[in-house]
């Protein structure tokens, strides 16, 4: 294996490319959570540490899936009129991990590059979002479809 | 005056030139920002010349309350403040790091009693534990 364990698979998606592959595991639980009004944020927050707990995902790694979902649930909020999450306890051969995935109506992302570049914001914050997100979990893709919007999927795993 | 308001639900004591505050375990991002806009005008009401911000039941940072916390440094410093964030968790310093964001001007303590100490106060000679090692006092 040539890539490093703690490297997140990138997948950038255009607006060009295929939707996304199927799940990397099946899927023990699922929850939906809207991203609406600002509570819902703290809201999603809490959901998904329960779902990060559930999952056996110790301390540090609950911070960085809670911290990452803030950060793209606030994207969804701030930049895309508000959206859904999606939270998936995962489990395969080797661990369980669990998947966000983040979606919303807004315009979409005009220059990923530029956007996963860390100091890049068009809005609230300083940038980090997205990049940090993505530093933060061992799997991330987003999407940008032609008729608009954003979906960003990341995962983390329990470490094996 | 003002007296001790509370509009993020967080305290803000006054302990000679120095006040004394802390975070809840989370906040959202309108308590931050309110939180910030408090503390500032505490600071000019009351005259501190340092303040202490504890951080040890803060579950997550993200970009908006790293951000929240850095104006926030820089606003007291521009008012010839010294601010200083105590008692980072350590998941929370982790996922900082990983984050990108190094709290750049922000002036850290690894615990509030540090922090104090930093800021001038220091334990009373009647305590058992005056001093820095075990054999002091």
């Amino acid at each position: 294996m040539a890539t490093m364990p703690d490297e997140p698979s990138v997948r950038l998606a255009s607006r060009q490319a295929p939707p996304f592959a199927g799940p990397p595991g099946p899927v023990t639980s699922r929850s939906e959570h809207p991203v609406r009004v600002e509570e819902d944020l703290m809201e999603a927050r809490h959901a998904v540490r329960a779902a990060a707990l559930a999952v056996d995902l110790g301390l540090v790694d609950q911070t960085r899936v809670v911290t990452a979902a803030s950060e793209l649930v606030r994207n969804a909020y701030i930049h895309g009129g508000g959206g859904v999450l999606v939270i998936e306890q995962l489990s395969r051969k080797g661990g369980r991990g669990i998947r966000l995935t983040v979606s919303d109506d807004g315009p979409g992302i005009p220059d990923l590059d530029a956007a996963l570049d860390d100091g890049f914001s068009t809005g609230a914050g300083l940038g980090h979002g997205l990049g940090g997100a993505r530093r933060l979990m061992h799997e991330f893709d987003v999407e940008c479809p032609p008729g608009g919007g954003t979906t960003v999927r990341v995962t983390r795993w329990a470490p094996g | 005056m003002t007296g001790v308001r509370r509009a993020t639900g967080v305290p803000i004591l006054r302990l000679g030139d120095v006040l004394v505050t802390g975070l809840l375990e989370e906040l959202d991002d309108r308590s931050a920002t309110a939180f910030l806009d408090e503390l500032t005008e505490r600071i000019t009401a009351e005259g501190a010349k340092g303040v202490l911000i504890d951080i040890s039941r803060l579950t997550i940072i993200d970009s908006f309350v790293a951000r929240t916390l850095s104006e926030l440094t820089t606003t007291a410093r521009l008012l010839g403040t010294r601010v200083i964030v105590a008692g980072m968790r350590p998941p929370v310093a982790i996922t900082l790091v990983e984050l990108g964001l190094r709290l750049d001007g922000v002036e850290t303590a690894l615990t509030a009693e540090r922090g104090m100490a930093a800021l001038g106060w220091f334990r009373t000679a009647s305590s058992q534990e005056v001093g820095h090692g075990d054999h002091a006092g």
